[in-house]
């Protein structure tokens, strides 16, 4: 005998595996070899979530009750599936494309990102939304009561509902646990999907189990079954088509439309290539599912007593014939089909409520925060996602305990269908019509909404709970053609076919009409644009043409949402693609839409566009932009202009090579003339020297003529000696190895020194000096910038060609340096020289006046250089002008 | 950035085959409710028993998971696939 306990340990080991499982999957996704985790076949097997305690217990019910009817429900996503390249290819790719994080973003994101179509969506999949969960929570404490029936005891409404409780509450934990673990709903969450996926498996065994060993250990093999199928009560077809159509179409449209189908399907999605297996596998799954369903309602409604549940046949079978391992893989199918489908369908509500109600509440409320700090819009999120995930939950529990899980499973099932289905042609619209419009969608949501709550929703409760009969029969004021379940008089229709023609009808024809009759906002354009044209490449508009946001603001915001660490990373990188260092990227268009998709995957793309409005000054995109790009023949002009614009930097660099060619031949010719004049500098005192040395060897040398000899040597010995210091102090100023000395003085004194010590008082050069602004203090190298002044003011001695010649030093203050000029009255120097006379070895005149080697001003340059300053040629002075820049310390 | 090319009016062997393969699993799912939908008008003749149905829905069925997988095997993204392109055959 299967005790209850034994039962309920199983369960619990069977929750507990879940959680391990989703555990480890998160853990191999997180250290990144987890291949596995995102390939077709888990994708699939995640689309299962379809097939829920509905499907798994329910579909036997219909089965025995209806017929054929059964696989309608089926035979819809089927449909759907084959046709992927017309359909959910596009809409996969949109959501990738656009960052989408649920079916009312979807809606939300294509016209205009609007907070109001968000929360009509939101409304509607969670007042379809709830009575599944509910439904939920009653298949499995249904099947509790079964074993608890079977082990002897009949379990009272408390009992149940303490289960429902308990189930509910555990669920709530797993689903906060693994489906808030990271903000971005756009990232996997391979923890669940990893879980359900397991689920699925466990669904399609112990299904296809029973179904096995009711055909061929029961029945007696296929063909006494196909005998026993003709000859059971059930109606097996028994269709006016009008059902079979519609139910086909309704299960077609709710596949893509059900929160969590949108959620595994779209969000979920890693590869787009994946729906190119599941087209074919996920239809074979169901067929799978479906394949034991009549045989199982046939041979269970002619064993079972008359009046048991049929809808439970799955697990009462097995039990009333002794197997009750069977019954228990049963009972943990069941199990699974409900709680992954109560997984993923809290996910995706609560992603939506928080989203789509919450958070913009919030940021409405506290837009001017007292105390920011990177992240806090994070938490808030999360926090908000927790709640409202334990929220969709409570609300399934107090739904099951109000509705006293009455109805049969299937009706549930249906009228929440029925009720999602009204996003159906705003969604269809919005992919494939630029012309559909917020106010259209909205006008179709609500007609679409309050028909269908009026026709089946609130009389699903029963004649009277909700709706007094009085107005069901004759209408609410009397007013015949609004009664509920005969709109405009027309009677004797199936309730369901009535709620969803007059819903499907009024709804697309008030959102068709309302798009016609209105004018989409700029955004809304560009987004239906996007939408639309997803599957061309390379034709996008930014919403944004201004980039005036500060890139400190935008860092400091997008850390609140995404925290400190992402957020950085994301700059960081940005930063880096345009060959910037730090964390501060320059701001652009495509920078802000970047952002902006980044952040509608973590808060929806209302929020973000909102968000990112504030910190650009809200103006966003603009018609005139939109028909800017949108004209081919603004884009053939942008493309030649972004030619052009590539032409004139290839010239400015050619340009620059040039310049720097023509620099190095003067240069070489300067090395070479250098080459030969030093040797000719060198050799000419050599050879006096020599010659003279020779002469003093002589004995016969007169004592006057010897002096003279010796001081003709010494001379030219110093010379030589100057050069060579020369060529020293540069080589050692080249090398940096020269330690600087710092004192402060006054520049006055500076450059009475070097006046003094180049001789320039002797009269053959006047200076012209001003006194007042020379009394300012300076810290450096005093040695060595008197050295420096005092080549220039040689430089303007020997060189300045005019009779009188003057040299003006003007000294004057900046910020953090003096610029110190010398300005001679001379001819200048001519452009080209100007580019080589700081080079080593040049020289303008080879004349050798001079007698220097054209190290002088090489040797400044060095120095000026050391000193944290520059020498350089001042042109458009009248005359040879150097301006020295010197730091003030 | 390239200029705005032309789209070809006629493709060769490979890509006009490849489109054809598009067509064709764009049309599936009307094949699909077509068989489907067949059995509705049989409701009036008794002579067809109701295991036939059965047998022929998931026949149906059987066959309509055969034909997605043949053509998704074929069906290739690479393939420029841009509105313009579909304009050309």
């Amino acid at each position: 005998m299967l005790t209850f306990n034994l039962l309920v340990a199983v369960a619990l080991v069977y929750v507990a595996g879940l959680f391990v499982v989703a555990f480890l999957a998160e853990r191999q996704a997180a250290s990144g070899h987890a291949r596995w985790l995102k390939s077709p076949l888990i994708y699939t097997l995640s689309l299962s979530i379809y097939c829920t305690a509905w499907t798994f217990y329910g579909a036997v019910g219909y089965a025995a009750r209806s017929g054929l009817e059964f696989v309608t429900i089926y035979l819809g996503p089927t449909l759907v599936m084959i046709g992927w390249w017309a359909m959910l290819r596009r809409l996969v790719r949109v959501g990738r494309e656009q960052r989408i994080t649920s079916i009312a973003d979807l809606i939300s994101s294509r016209f205009g990102k609007s907070t109001q179509l968000g929360v009509i969506v939101t409304l509607i999949c969670l007042v379809a939304g709830t009575p599944y969960v509910a439904l939920q929570l009653q298949s499995v404490t249904l099947s509790f009561a079964i074993f608890a029936q079977d082990a002897g005891t009949v379990w009272q409404a408390g009992d149940l509902n303490a289960a429902a409780g308990w189930v509910a509450f555990g669920l709530a934990v797993f689903t906060v646990l693994f489906g808030t673990r990271n903000l971005d709903a756009n990232e996997r969450h391979h923890g669940i999907v990893m879980a359900i996926a397991v689920e699925a498996v466990v669904k399609l065994v112990a299904l296809v189990a029973v179904g096995v060993f009711v055909v061929w250990g029961i029945g007696g093999g296929p063909s006494t079954i196909m005998q026993s199928i003709e000859a059971s009560p059930i109606e097996l077809w028994d269709q006016s088509g009008g059902r079979w159509a519609t139910l086909i179409f309704l299960s077609a449209a709710a596949f893509i439309c059900l929160p969590r189908m949108f959620q595994v399907l779209v969000v979920e999605n890693a590869d787009e290539r994946h729906l190119r297996v599941a087209s074919w596998a996920f239809p074979l799954y169901l067929l799978l599912m479906s394949l034991f369903v009549v045989p199982i309602a046939v041979v269970g409604l002619d064993l079972l007593p008359a009046g048991s549940n049929p809808d439970l046949f799955v697990l009462t079978l097995p039990l009333s014939q002794g197997r009750e391992g069977l019954a228990m893989l049963s009972f943990l199918g069941g199990f699974s089909s409900a709680t992954s489908m109560v997984i993923v369908a809290t996910i995706a509500m609560a992603t939506m409520v928080s989203n789509n109600i919450i958070v913009p509440i919030w940021l409405h409320r506290f837009k001017q925060p007292s105390a920011v700090f990177s992240g806090d819009v994070r938490e808030v999120i999360l926090l908000s996602r927790r709640i409202s995930i334990a929220c969709v939950l409570a609300l399934g529990f107090i739904y099951y305990r109000v509705s006293g899980g009455g109805t049969s499973l299937a009706a549930i099932g249906l009228v929440s269908f029925a009720g999602v289905v009204q996003i159906l042609p705003v969604m269809l619209g919005g992919l494939f019509w630029r012309g559909a419009t917020r106010i259209g969608a909205g006008l179709g949501l609500s007609i679409g909404l309050t028909v269908w709550l009026w026709t089946l929703f609130l009389p699903s409760f029963g004649a009277g709970a909700i709706i007094p009969t009085a107005v069901l029969e004759n209408g609410p004021f009397g007013l015949g053609w609004l009664r509920p379940q005969a709109l405009f008089g027309i009677e004797g229709i199936d309730p369901l076919i009535h709620c969803v023609m007059w819903s499907m009808l009024l709804n697309s024809l008030f959102f068709v009409s309302g798009s016609l009759l209105s004018f989409p906002l700029p955004l809304e354009r560009l987004q239906g644009a996007q939408f639309v044209n997803v599957l061309d490449r390379g034709t996008s508009a930014s919403p944004w043409t201004v980039a005036d946001a500060g890139a400190e603001d935008l860092l400091v915001m997008v850390q609140r949402i995404l925290g400190s660490d992402e957020a950085q990373a994301i700059f960081q990188k940005e930063a880096e693609r345009q060959g910037k260092t730090g964390y501060l990227p320059e701001v652009t268009t495509q920078f802000i839409e970047q952002l902006e998709k980044r952040l509608s995957g973590s808060v929806g793309a209302a929020t973000a566009h909102a968000m990112i409005g504030q910190m650009t000054g809200g103006s966003g995109v603009r018609v005139e932009d939109l028909i800017a790009v949108a004209d081919e023949a603004a884009q053939i002009l942008e493309y030649s202009n972004r030619l052009e614009a590539k032409s004139a930097e290839q010239e400015r660099t050619a340009r620059a090579l040039r310049q720097a060619n023509e620099k190095l031949k003067a240069l070489s010719i300067q090395k070479d003339a250098f080459l030969s004049q030093i040797s000719h500098e060198l050799r000419t005192p050599m050879t006096s020297i020599r010659s003279f040395s020779e002469i003093l060897g002589d004995t016969d040398v007169a004592a006057d003529a010897r002096e003279r000899y010796a001081q003709i040597i010494q001379d030219e010995a110093v010379r030589l000696t100057r050069l060579l210091d020369d060529l020293l102090d540069l080589a050692v100023l080249e090398n940096g190895q020269v330690t600087l000395n710092k004192q402060s003085g006054i520049m006055r004194d500076l450059i009475d020194r070097a006046v003094q010590a180049s001789g320039a008082q002797s009269g053959d050069l006047a200076v012209l000096r001003e006194p007042l602004a020379e009394e300012v203090p300076i810290t450096t190298d005093l040695d060595r910038l008197v050295q420096v002044f005092i080549n220039l003011i040689a430089n303007a001695r020997k060189y300045c060609d005019r009779p009188e010649p003057k040299l003006r030093i003007v000294v004057s203050e900046r910020d953090f340096a003096y610029h110190i000029d010398f300005v001679d009255n001379g001819s200048g120097i001519s452009p080209q020289n100007q580019q080589v006379i700081f080079e080593k070895f040049s020289r303008i005149t080879d004349q050798g006046k001079a007698g220097g080697a054209g190290l002088g001003l090489a040797i400044c340059r060095e120095i000026m250089h050391r000193l944290g300053g520059d020498v350089s040629y001042l042109p458009g002075q009248y005359g040879t002008a150097f301006r020295v820049v010197v730091p003030k310390t | 950035m390239t200029p705005p090319a032309k789209a070809p009016l006629f493709l060769e062997r490979v890509r006009y085959r490849q489109r054809r393969v598009r067509d064709a699993a764009k049309l599936t799912p009307i094949l699909g409710m077509v068989l489907l939908a067949l059995p509705l008008l049989w409701s009036g003749d008794e002579t067809v028993p109701e295991s036939q149905t059965l047998i022929y829905v998931f026949g149906v069925w059987v066959g309509l998971v055969v034909i997605a997988a043949t053509l998704s095997h074929f069906l290739r993204e690479d393939d420029d696939e841009s509105t313009l392109g579909e304009k050309t055959d």
